[in-house]
């Protein structure tokens, strides 16, 4: 299936290969740059390409391309959800995923790559399981390393991938048990120029933070799970309970995961709790454009908007812009015309506002279109959706868990059309 | 220990003033010349005793591998320390030897033996690894070792060794195709194995050694089904994806009688759905080939497969998802497809590149079959930040999926789209206009008025995608628009882009005689800037002057014959021919006047108009979320997904002889037990299907189930399984034998009449499983014959009520003729809505609609024309309170006809209706003939935009047209909500003051128990129940249809009588109408 593996970063430098059969030149990768350089930006180079023996599917994450190299028919999510497994994978042992974290962990990402595809068949892509086989590094263990001469790699052979559960590892022991569930929901809308949205969708996650010693069976309800209309899971949890009583019940990986990740369903209006008022005009054959924006809550159910940003991509005639925000910093980069403007948080008395003018390339003709303002902003202690845990109950093991829910609103993809 | 300092100098890259001996960072030196030297000293540290100057050598060794560094010449050094007792020294020489041995062969055997050793060793991970290192040295010396090996291990005990033997088979396979008779008999045994760690791998090298062998898979079908779920999500895929081939040589088309039977039905309804026909064209020829077929039954097997596979598309997985949709799209009966549309919705929230392959596939699944992704429309919408690549698929589905309804809102969207920055997206987004004008002939003038606003844009690229668009819709109707034709010719003084100005030369040489006075003067610019022009455009002028020398020649003789000259001496040798052969047609001369006499015929034929259309149709012959069909091109060892048999093969080859499975017959029926659950949903597809739905779904269960009633007994058992699942895979089968015999007792009891299903008699486990499904397959498939369309899914039940329905009516004519509680239209004379009658009635609908929402359902019937004034033809409505398919802001009424004339009425349908503002009527399918004393039921929808104002409309036949209206109790607005109480609190909480109403009452005594208000309420509104914790207060909610806003409604009834009714209502005029109705009902 997969073949090999290249890592390429922006400037067009294989800094990792890995191959699972045997070895593909590099030079494969110039039918990459290829393409690369006809998409003009990395997110629209195609994740598959065709070559005359080979086929490149990538994913772009971190700044680095993931190259697979196939040789014959496979599904095409297939290998892309392989590759962002490995990212996520990365991302875990090492907390970042960048090139130079990979390169000085070049060891122990070859390893984990090595323990992840046999053949181009995928074989441990759980990171509990992964953690057993190659220990990731952490500061203690590379100093402890370094004075000792030991390893990396686990002296005692994994039993994860045999046990019934192949989520979780055996033998966990933790002094403090404790389970913390983030509720996250994100909005994602369309606001028209009036105001009035467009479309407007609730998409939440359930991140875990598990820590518990043993075998932990664990069940979680919902005050109103009929709120969730459509829903994935992590592996762990049992479908058919989910399916009769509403309940998940599941017996936890150990350490951070996601749950589960649902979409509310669209019957049930969302409320949208920021709203943009715009007045961003150019004249034809104006060298000076106005520019005025003010961010204010709408139904925030009294509950505090924090970070609030707000980027917005401007037209190509715009030279510069000279703004005073009422609070706030706010930068503009006249080479991408990309504005941005952290805001931080709302006040509900004195709402915030960004104005001033803009200067435009003398003699050209006003742009077509107006900015698009995209927006950012986090509400704690709130799920917008109005879901609620209403228990979480451990069965199997002996100990009384500490428990935490949190919840959180995010903005996802909000964009006010102007 | 002394090492350690130098590698992490390694690490940031700096050969720094380290020990001399081991300070060279072999792997960041880009000085060759240098190599011989610095692999000196990892030799050095390789032929140490001590494990960390080993580890320290190795990792270094890797660092090189991994960045593609040449470390070959390490071989002998490396290979020594294959036997090294540290495992991580052994782990990185292993990586080091799979990379290296292919180059190395001889060398690579000395280190074969450690591996032979590694095989018999106690520990099963150690066996393991051993095996996985051993098959993968593509070293064709030792095939017969591997091949000893893979086989030894398949029969290990530990399955995890089976799996990497499984892993194995393809390896060896690559390395040595003659094996393959022998890895077969391999792959046969691990097919076999149970364990679902096998499962995924040993399917994965049966696709990769012999896909075609078709024959092995049978005795393991069901195993595999039943296990499919708890596989892991890699190995889920490659199963899913090798069961939809298999089960397209095994099973018949779900789709063949449906398409039959459904096919004018269909046609009617979505109108221009075409595609449907000539896809199910291959099917339609098996099914014309064999008329007399008996109906279709679904093979339950094929049924376990779609069972199974279904809470896949739950996955975290976005291949499992895919992989679980093309099954259905390429698998599932029609009316079933639609689950996937949801879970495909939720992937586009996922990673960009997930994002472009699901959208590919979308694209494909949207043109067949468009009423799946419909309600999903606005999830297609496309934002400024999307990558254009994703931007482009996108507009591909939304113009897939624009139909007569949505196309202002499509429209409206595309308009924002056309003022994007990004012009690559604009010009796609002008083709998208034009597609959706050809498809959608109400809006072709509108959308040509937009295209020909665009031609005064700014941006070139605009205006000459623009005009290539238009130059395609005129000629559909060229005659009408002259202007438009005369406003393009005035561009071609100042557009520029060359496809945009042939195009509008080719359309002014087209329509010439629509205007006779420009062409030539366009012609005459034309030849004056003929030499300055792009070839294109020559071309076109060259065209264009032929033509206008054919209708014209007086004016352009000249022009013509100076064209022709500038053509002659024309650098590009197609303009040179081009200027000859025209020359040689249209001027007469002595020796070809046989064409030049035909040269007008040649030139000015009327040309069929272009098509325009998707370019993923067609695709879906590739199957879907495959790389082929994403490539639109066979990738190497593409399996063709094949056409349906038209026979079905013998189902009794995948009964397996050994009663072992009991297990998963038991799952199976635990499945089926949710099954109706599922289907029901299936079904449903709509936009308004939500969590909310399956306390429906569940009572519609009930009534199915007392087919399966067999099933009951071990339900109860097999939530025990549930508990702890893995521990019942090892359980022995005593427990079940027990059982066992109880399903065979009962299987006898309801032995199935049809001889498929005895045919799997020799199976205990599946029998019953299979005869309870087939069963339910029987009414299912009833079902599906019985519906003509999608939107009419809710109607089979009723239709089993058909005849009591039709009793009633009679009974209602005949007898009563009582005044209405409603005021209907002009010509009512208005029947009732008997209680008693009705009884039956909100008996057929109970069943579908869930009784803790509206615990009585569906207001009476109402007439709409009476028999008298209709001639014949009587019609009556009910407001059946189901969501309506097609639109959930719309109220579903079924119309009942009947005909009590003594001759068949024929064509009935909708006439033209004069609507309010805001209202808006879905049409039912004509009905094309009523034959006496029948009668039939169609649902329409109407949006009655949140008020009690009629919907009048015309109802015609072929012969008459009878204006009729409808007008809707408030009641009848809204739709149930289910909520818990505290949330009642706070919604009513938001809505006080205005938004409230309060009315004082007396209930009178026959009104006073629980159950008569509750019915009396939801007699009269359509509300839903909230549980209340006091026993004295009711509690309903609702949501208006159109608005969606809140109704509830609280009875607070007292000691003797006394009651106050409260509704809270951001729509104060129904919030006093709704007041108005419940105490009418409550008091009366």
């Amino acid at each position: 299936m997969i073949h090999s593996l290249f890592l390429i970063n922006s400037s067009g430098d294989i800094f990792l290969e890995k191959h699972w059969k045997s070895v593909v030149s590099r030079s494969v990768c110039d039918y990459f740059f290829e393409a690369q350089e006809r998409a003009t930006e990395a997110e629209n180079v195609p994740p598959v390409i065709p070559t005359p023996h080979h086929y490149l599917l990538s994913v772009y994450r971190h700044k680095i391309f993931f190259v697979a190299v196939i040789q014959t028919e496979v599904p095409p999510l297939f290998v892309i959800e392989f590759l962002h497994r490995v990212v996520d994978t990365f991302q875990d042992y090492f907390g970042v995923c960048s090139e130079p974290v990979i390169k000085d962990n070049v060891v122990v990402v070859y390893e984990v790559l090595e323990e992840m595809l046999d053949n181009g068949f995928p074989l441990a892509t759980e990171s509990n399981i992964l953690k057993e086989l190659i220990k990731p590094p952490t500061i203690l263990r590379t100093v402890v390393n370094t004075i000792t001469g030991s390893t990396n790699v686990g002296d005692q052979l994994p039993t994860g991938q045999l046990s019934v559960v192949p989520w979780r590892r055996t033998g966990v022991k933790y002094t403090n048990n404790e389970a913390y569930f983030d509720v996250i929901e994100e909005i994602d809308a369309i606001i028209d120029k009036s105001g009035s949205t467009i479309t407007a969708e609730i998409q939440g996650v359930i991140d875990a933070c598990v820590k518990l010693t043993g075998m932990p069976d664990l069940t979680l309800s919902f005050m109103n799970p009929r709120l969730l209309d459509d829903v994935s899971f992590h592996p762990c949890v049992r479908f058919k309970r989910w399916e009769s009583e509403r309940i998940l019940s599941f017996i936890p990986p150990d350490g951070n995961f996601r749950l589960l990740s649902y979409h509310v369903s669209a019957q049930n209006l969302v409320a949208i709790p920021v709203y943009v008022k715009h007045n961003i005009s150019f004249r034809d054959s104006s060298s000076f454009g106005r520019f005025e924006i003010t961010v204010g809550p709408k139904q925030t159910m009294g509950k505090t908007i924090e970070g609030v940003t707000v980027t917005s991509q401007m037209p190509k005639g715009v030279l510069n812009m000279s703004l005073t925000p009422s609070q706030g910093t706010h930068t503009f980069d006249p080479v991408t015309k990309m504005l941005s403007w952290d805001v931080g948080k709302i006040n509900p008395q004195k709402l915030p506002s960004l104005k001033g003018t803009m200067s435009l390339q003398a003699g050209a003709s006003k742009p077509d279109e107006n900015p698009t303002i995209n927006l950012q902003f986090k509400i704690q202690q709130l799920a917008i959706s109005g879901l609620k845990v209403n228990r979480l109950d451990m069965y199997g093991e002996k100990y009384k868990p500490f428990k935490g829910i949190k919840y959180m609103t995010k903005a996802g993809k909000f964009q006010v059309r102007t | 220990m002394s090492a350690a300092p130098a590698y992490s100098e390694d690490k940031g890259g700096s050969a720094g003033p380290g020990e001399p001996e081991y300070g060279h960072d072999p792997a960041s030196g880009g000085i060759f010349s240098s190599d011989y030297k610095r692999h000196d000293d990892l030799k050095e540290m390789l032929d140490t005793n001590k494990d960390s100057l080993k580890l320290e050598a190795m990792k270094r060794i890797v660092a090189m591998i991994a960045r593609g560094k040449n470390a070959s010449d390490l071989f002998p050094a490396v290979v020594k320390n294959v036997a090294c007792k540290n495992i991580e020294v052994k782990k990185l020489v292993y990586v080091y030897l799979v990379r290296y041995a292919e180059e190395q062969q001889d060398l690579a055997l000395l280190s074969i033996s450690t591996f032979q050793r590694g095989l018999k060793d106690p520990n099963q991970l150690i066996r393991a690894s051993a095996l996985r290192v051993l098959s993968s040295i593509r070293v064709p010396i030792i095939v017969p070792i591997m091949m000893l090996a893979i086989k030894e291990a398949a029969s290990d005990m530990s399955p995890y060794v089976r799996k990497t033997a499984a892993h194995a088979i393809p390896k060896l396979y690559s390395l040595d195709s003659d094996q393959k008779d022998q890895l077969i008999e391999v792959i046969e045994k691990l097919l076999a194995d149970k364990t679902t760690l096998v499962a995924g791998s040993v399917v994965m090298a049966f696709e990769e050694v012999c896909p075609e062998r078709i024959d092995l898979i049978h005795k393991n079908y069901r195993k595999l089904c039943n296990l499919l779920i708890d596989v892991e999500e890699w190995g889920q895929v490659v199963i899913i994806s090798m069961l939809t081939r298999y089960a397209r040589t095994q099973f018949l088309s779900p789709t063949q009688n449906e398409s039959l039977l459904e096919e004018n039905a269909e046609k009617a309804f979505y109108g221009s759905e075409e595609d449907e026909a000539k896809g199910a064209g291959s099917e339609d020829a098996a099914a014309a080939a064999l008329p007399a077929r008996k109906p279709y039954v679904m093979d339950p097997d094929h049924r376990l497969l779609l069972r199974n596979t279904k809470p896949l598309l739950q996955s975290r997985s976005a291949a499992v998802v895919m992989a679980v949709a093309q099954l259905y799209f390429h698998l599932a009966p029609k009316a079933e497809v639609g689950v996937i549309a949801k879970a495909l919705v939720r992937l586009l929230r996922s990673h960009s590149e997930v994002q472009y392959v699901v959208l590919q596939n979308v694209a494909t699944m949207s043109i067949k079959r468009r009423g799946m992704f419909e309600p999903y429309l606005k999830s297609f919408y496309i934002r400024s930040t999307d990558p254009t690549q994703i931007k482009i698929l996108k507009l591909e589905v939304l113009t897939n999926l624009a139909n007569e309804t949505n196309i202002p809102t499509v429209l409206r969207e595309f308009q924002t789209y056309i003022r994007s920055m990004d012009k690559d997206f604009v010009a796609a987004t002008i083709q998208a206009i034009g597609r959706c004008a050809t498809n959608i002939g109400r809006v072709r003038d509108t959308c040509l008025n937009g295209l020909v606003q665009l031609l005064s844009n700014r941006d070139e690229l605009v205006v000459a995608e623009s005009v290539v668009v238009i130059k395609k819709l005129l000629q559909m109707q060229p005659a009408q628009h002259g202007e438009i034709i005369k406003h393009l010719a005035k561009l071609t003084d100042n557009i520029q882009v060359p496809m945009a100005r042939a195009s509008i030369l080719w359309l002014i040489g087209e329509y010439c005689e629509h205007v006779p006075r420009i062409a030539p003067d366009v012609l005459r610019k034309m030849a004056k800037s003929f030499t300055a022009e792009e070839d294109i455009v020559k071309l076109q002028v060259i065209n264009l002057a032929a033509k206008l020398y054919l209708t014209n020649s007086k004016q352009t003789k000249l022009l013509t014959q100076y064209v022709l000259s500038l053509a002659k001496y024309d650098q590009n040798y197609d303009i040179r021919d081009r200027a000859r052969f025209t020359r040689q047609l249209i001027v007469p001369s002595e020796q070809g006047g046989a064409l030049s006499r035909h040269a007008k015929k040649l030139f000015l034929a009327p040309k069929p108009a272009p098509v325009l259309e998707s370019s993923f149709k067609d695709r879906d012959h590739f199957q879907l979320g495959s790389l082929s069909h994403l490539l639109n091109a066979k990738a190497t060892g593409y399996q063709e997904l094949p056409d349906w048999p038209e026979e079905a093969p013998d189902p009794s080859v995948r009964n397996v002889e050994v009663p072992e499975w009991t297990k998963c017959s038991n799952r199976e029926k635990r499945k089926e037990k949710e099954k109706p659950f599922y289907s029901d949903s299936e079904g449903e597809s709509g936009p308004t299907e939500s969590a909310d739905s399956d306390p429906e779904s569940e009572s519609e269960s009930d009534s199915k189930s007392s087919s399966e009633s067999g099933s009951g007994e071990s339900s109860s058992e097999s939530d025990n399984e549930d508990q702890d699942e893995d521990e019942e895979k090892v359980r022995g089968s005593e427990s079940e034998q027990s059982e066992e015999d109880g399903e065979k007792r009962k299987t006898k009891k309801k032995k199935v009449p049809e001889g498929k299903g005895e045919a799997s008699s020799s199976d205990e486990g599946s029998e019953s499983s299979s005869s309870s499904s087939e069963s339910e397959m029987t009414s299912e498939s009833e079902e599906e014959q019985l519906e003509p369309a999608s939107w009419r899914r809710k109607t089979p039940p009723s239709s089993k009520s058909a005849p009591a329905a039709k009793e009633i009516s009679l009974l209602d004519l005949e007898d009563f003729t009582p005044p209405s509680v409603q005021p209907v239209s002009p010509p009512a004379i208005v029947s009732t809505s008997l209680a008693a009658d009705l009884e039956g009635l909100t008996l057929t609908d109970s069943t579908l609609v869930p009784s803790l929402l509206s615990p009585v359902s569906g207001v009476g019937r109402q007439e709409l024309l009476h028999r008298v004034a209709g001639e014949g033809l009587a019609v009556d409505y009910t407001f059946s309170r189901q969501p309506f398919s097609g639109d959930p802001h719309m109220v579903s009424v079924h119309i009942h006809f009947s005909n009590s004339s003594d001759t068949p009425i024929k064509g009935l349908h909708l006439g033209t209706s004069k609507l309010p503002a805001g209202i808006s009527i879905q049409e039912f399918p004509e009905i094309e003939s009523l034959a006496p004393g029948e009668s039939a039921t169609a649902v329409m929808g109407i949006n009655f935009c949140d008020s009690t104002q009629a919907a009048n409309f015309q109802l015609c036949t072929q012969t008459r047209q009878f204006y009729v209206s409808i007008q809707p109790p408030v009641g009848e607005l809204m739709a149930p909500v289910f909520m818990s109480e505290n949330e009642f609190k706070k919604e009513q909480g938001k809505l006080m003051g205005m938004n409230e109403i309060t009315e004082k009452l007396m209930l009178p005594d026959t009104c006073r128990s629980d159950h008569i208000v509750v019915q009396k309420v939801t007699t009269t509104a359509n509300l839903g129940r909230v549980p209340c914790g006091t026993s004295d207060e009711y509690r309903f909610a609702g949501r208006t249809l159109t608005s969606g806003s809140l109704v509830l409604l609280t009875l607070d009834a007292r000691p003797a009588g006394a009651a106050q009714l409260t509704v809270n209502s951001e729509k104060m005029v129904i919030g006093t109408m709704l007041v108005k109705d419940v105490i009418q009902a409550l008091t009366q």
